[in-house]
């Protein structure tokens, strides 16, 4: 019985210290959440201006842009998976590779191949330890993307639809594959208790002509200068940046917001485990006790029984 | 008077990850791909091409320099948005690395990159002595 007990007590030791670790971590998530959200809220007046540029030129002039045309047969497309760097975080990294590996089966229905391009350790490990081919990732930045990653990964994946999959030449000194569409998988932030994993189409571009909602005022007869094609093949790459630094502006405050629910969970269950090992280990104590005064009782009995006989 | 310097357009200069400056303006100047551009109350709906040069805003609180690293400007109703990647004010630029910077850039062989990196320092520079006055 003495063996259980100090059993017993290594247990909730060392359960008491991984309650401690999974609280920090809890806080931890919980502060850095308020930042991520902040971030996101002090992207959104580039997102709200460039969309508003964007629709204006796409109104006011009938230019057909490389970024917005339909491909006629698509073969090939690009799907971006944004995941965590780390792990400790619930279902987050794993639900958005579930909508990914939905998507990608859902492409590969339609008859196009599929390029994987991955944000994120978790997303990478995933893929790479299944023996599947990652056109190419990017790491170390889940939960505080910046801009220029952002930027970085939207260069690549617009040089990779530039080029296209139709045939068409890539561009010289180009290494990046060409494909018709590029796919976006990634979570997005709903509230600090729900997170959706969502796919989203980002290239060809669709874009919303006119006002935009919540607007009833027209778009005013913008000059452009120096032409509305040259305004809009800078725009648009632009766009598409902003596009991809929203969504992994997304997954970063939901990836933290799952990782504080799971850590919270955690917390909560080494809690409940705390006090039931306790119990368990009053419980044993008590029995050794017990069983230590009736082997005492019995041996005193034993010795008097003795004597009685001897006299 | 001094009511009507201060209100006339509503300044928005936006980057990438934040709003740099916001506020009321009576003149906006910046750089585009065609040459200067001065904006005032009532100037007519534009949307231009920026190079990496400095921008002007004269507010009633004086003229506010800044550095745009290319990007752009719309003008409609008297909202001026400045719209950039990456946007610096003049006294969150820090002269030392600018100098550093463009010491860097000219030793890099002759190049796009050279070229840009040179031309941003170089912007910097500018907004940075125009600050000084």
């Amino acid at each position: 019985m003495a063996v259980s007990l100090r059993e017993y007590r290594a247990r909730i030791k060392s359960t008491q210290s991984m309650k401690k670790i999974t609280r920090a971590m809890e806080l931890i998530a919980a502060s850095r959440i308020i930042k991520a959200q902040q971030r996101a809220q002090a992207a959104a007046p580039y997102a709200r201006e460039l969309t508003r540029a964007v629709s204006a030129v796409a109104t006011y002039s009938n230019v057909d842009h490389v970024l917005t045309t339909e491909p006629e047969s698509p073969q090939r497309a690009a799907v971006l998976v944004v995941t965590s760097d780390r792990g400790l975080a619930g279902a987050y990294s794993s639900s958005v590779i579930k909508e990914a590996e939905r998507l990608v089966e859902k492409l590969k229905g339609e008859g196009k191949e599929v390029d994987l391009y991955l944000a994120g350790r978790k997303g990478e490990a995933y893929y790479r330890f299944r023996g599947r081919a990652v056109a190419q990732a990017w790491t170390g930045f889940s939960d505080s993307p910046s801009y220029d990653v952002a930027a970085e990964i939207g260069a690549t994946l617009i040089e990779a639809f530039l080029n296209g999959a139709g045939g068409a030449e890539p561009a010289e000194g180009s290494t990046v594959a060409g494909v018709d569409e590029v796919h976006v998988v990634f979570t997005r932030f709903v509230s600090m208790l729900t997170q959706e994993p969502n796919a989203i189409r980002l290239l060809p571009l669709e874009l919303a002509e006119g006002a935009e909602p919540g607007s009833t005022d027209l778009l005013p007869l913008y000059e452009f200068e120096p032409s509305p094609e040259e305004v809009l093949d800078a725009l648009l790459p632009q766009y598409v940046v902003s596009r991809i630094f929203y969504c992994l502006l997304q997954a970063a405050a939901s990836e933290l917001a799952a990782r504080q629910k799971a850590m919270k969970s955690a917390t909560d269950n080494a809690e409940e485990l705390i006090k039931k090992y306790t119990r368990i280990a009053n419980q044993a104590r008590q029995a050794g006790i017990t069983q230590e005064i009736s082997e005492i009782v019995g041996g005193v009995n034993a010795l008097a029984d003795a004597n009685a006989g001897s006299d | 008077m001094a009511v009507d310097v201060g209100t006339g357009l509503q300044v928005e200069m936006v980057a990438a990850d934040r709003v740099v400056w916001s506020g009321e303006a009576s003149m906006v100047l910046a750089r585009t791909v065609e040459g200067d551009v001065g904006i005032l109350r009532g100037h007519a709906p534009l949307l231009s091409l920026l190079t990496d040069a400095a921008v002007e805003i004269t507010s009633p609180d004086g003229i506010v320099h800044a550095v745009v690293d290319g990007g752009f400007v719309s003008v409609a109703d008297d909202r001026v948005s400045i719209l950039t990647q990456r946007a610096l004010l003049a006294e969150e630029i820090k002269i030392d690395e600018v100098h550093a910077e463009l010491e860097a850039a000219e030793h890099l062989p002759t190049g796009d990159e050279r070229e840009e990196r040179i031309r941003r320092a170089e912007a910097r520079l500018r907004a940075y002595e125009a600050s000084r006055g």
